[in-house]
């Protein structure tokens, strides 16, 4: 090992290793940091199977498609540093990374360039309002899976989980086969959260009730858990009378979101987006820190392993251009801007002086369409539309935006047209 | 009969599909979602994942899953079969750890590598 790097990647679960293999450049120093002692992160706990099917080409199982990142980082014999964790990034003329691992303590190690892939985390009961007693049982599905999947250890017979995210439908199915009995899963938004096929792999195929509009009402259990009262909620979220449904239970998962996991940022001045709650980037996945770049969970939260593979690969090939080039080029960010019907985009700036190829603009829409019409406009001009089909707020969209699109200089407007 | 609707499952992208009693299949965007319709239609089947035990201290736990689709109905079955198993030698992906589970021919095969310390 080196003390001195032209590109760390911070993290090695899809997003770092696909960033690593991109970045890879045989006149180039590259390093992986990984906390865990193997790769793949996240992806070792999903052991079920719907990964890979467009970056490789057939299905996998989560397993299986980082062991295929994995074995094409080794061919590489690109430089790694496992079971060592990353306490701060600092930024001079080049990035300062401590970082810390059993073998040789504390250590900084020097980087022209740095991409952060350190992926998300899940809400926890503290982050939501669940009212009533705070007995044993209660957890979030992403815990609950690495329990059964990794240690073997099913956390309960009767179980119930609040929110409709993936990992809480993937569990239901996966607790159900363990022998379990899932009682339900309950929603507050009038839609899913989760994809659907998991809606219909994971709780159709067994018979699971999905509530929606309902929550939470009560939690109930001196020491353990005893039940769950759950009720209806109207369009202004409040509860609806005479609407409780009680379920005698075990143990309630928690699935109600993903949060990027982007401390590491806090050492560094950055710009950051409240509606992703992670850095604010431009086209090329670079931060507002020069030679910062953010990609996977880290940036924004993926539903599918591939489009991370897809997103990460773009940032190690735009890390790789920054260190080779090292261009200085001003700046000329400007915001993209989108209505209410969709909840966030990535990139969220444009920079014009670096348009020289097509890129994608990823977003969520804040409600479910059958058909969306996208208008992209630059000022009073329309500039692209595109219409997309059954379009939900749990998956993620696209638009591609091509360096002839751009008419001037004027913020990229995406609305959508009523229908 | 009526047409039936269904999403497809084959992969993330989950297409709305049509299968009408004549088994043709409309809103499929390419030639594995045809086939789903048609096998919801006559004997759905589940590719199955799982784990099963190990001797190893560090990684108690295999992940495997079905080669290919099993019939829905024997899912359960399957996975009492699988509770009785334990791995105790070293395994590569892919490596079958269940040849022809309950007389099909589907196999259980590895989705990770086993190295025991
Ligand atoms: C529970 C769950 C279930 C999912 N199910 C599916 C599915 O069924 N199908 C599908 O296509 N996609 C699924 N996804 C989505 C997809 O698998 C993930 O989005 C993707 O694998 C995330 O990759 P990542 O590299 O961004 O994050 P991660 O895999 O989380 O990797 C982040 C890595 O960074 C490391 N790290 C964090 N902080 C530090 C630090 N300070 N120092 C060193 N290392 C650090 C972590 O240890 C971890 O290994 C699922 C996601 C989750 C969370």
């Amino acid at each position: 090992m080196k003390q001195s790097y032209d590109i760390t990647i911070i993290g090695a679960g899809a997003a770092g290793l696909s960033a690593a293999l991109e970045a890879y450049d045989d006149t180039l120093d590259i390093l992986i940091i990984e906390r865990e002692k193997n790769f793949g992160g996240i992806l070792n706990q999903c052991i079920h199977n719907g990964f890979g099917l467009h970056v490789f080409k057939e299905e996998l199982t989560g397993p299986e498609y980082a062991q295929k990142l994995i074995d094409l980082v080794m061919e590489k014999q690109i430089d790694y540093l496992l079971d060592t964790t990353v306490l701060n990034i600092s930024k001079d003329e080049v990035f300062s990374i401590k970082a810390t691992n059993i073998t040789s303590g504390e250590f900084i190690i020097e980087s022209k360039s740095v991409i952060l892939t350190t992926g998300c985390y899940e809400r926890a009961r503290g982050h939501v309002d669940i009212p009533g007693d705070r007995p044993k049982g209660i957890m979030t599905a992403g815990s609950a899976q690495r329990y059964l999947n990794i240690d073997g250890y099913l956390v309960g017979k009767k179980v119930f989980i609040l929110g409709s995210g993936d990992i809480g439908l993937i569990m239901a199915r996966r607790m159900t086969l363990e022998g379990a009995t899932v009682l339900g899963v309950a929603e507050l938004m009038p839609y899913s959260n989760g994809l659907t096929r998991n809606i219909v792999q994971c709780l159709n195929d067994f018979d699971i009730p999905l509530y929606l509009s309902h929550t939470i009402k009560e939690v109930v259990g001196k020491e353990k858990l005893e039940k769950v009262i759950i009720q209806q909620v109207d369009e202004n979220r409040q509860f609806i009378e005479n609407t409780e449904k009680t379920f005698e239970v075990d143990t309630l998962l928690l699935s109600i979101g993903l949060i990027p996991d982007v401390k590491l940022f806090e050492s560094l001045s950055i710009d950051t987006d409240p509606l992703t709650k992670s850095a604010l980037v431009n086209q090329k996945l670079e931060t507002s820190v020069k030679g910062l770049y953010a990609c996977g969970n880290a940036l924004h939260v993926h539903d599918l392993v591939d489009d991370v593979t897809i997103e990460s690969r773009k940032a190690g090939k735009y890390a790789k251009a920054y260190v080779i080039n090292q261009k200085d080029i001003d700046k000329k960010q400007v915001p993209i801007r989108f209505d209410h019907h969709i909840r966030y985009v990535v990139p969220q700036v444009v920079d014009y002086h670096l348009i020289d190829e097509p890129f994608d603009v990823l977003f969520r829409a804040t409600q479910k369409h059958d058909v969306l019409k996208l208008v992209i406009k630059q000022g009073d001009q329309v500039i692209r539309k595109k219409t997309l089909k059954y379009v939900v707020p749990a998956e993620m969209q696209k638009v591609q935006i091509k360096p002839e699109d751009l008419i001037n200089d004027l913020p990229i407007e995406i609305m959508v047209e009523e229908v | 009969m009526k047409d039936k609707q269904l999403i497809c499952i084959m992969c993330p992208v989950g297409c709305h599909l049509t299968i009408n009693e004549d088994l043709v299949v409309d809103g499929n965007k390419c030639p594995r979602g045809k086939v789903y319709a048609t096998e919801e239609m006559i004997c759905p089947k589940r590719i199955l994942t799982t784990t099963v035990k190990t001797d190893s201290k560090d990684f108690p736990r295999l992940s495997v899953k079905t080669n290919k689709p099993i019939e829905k109905t024997l899912l359960f079955e399957a996975l009492e079969k699988l509770n009785h198993i334990t791995v105790k030698k070293n395994v590569k992906i892919g490596d079958v750890i269940v040849k022809h589970i309950l007389n099909t021919d589907v196999d259980i095969i590895a989705t990770k590598s086993l190295v025991r310390e």
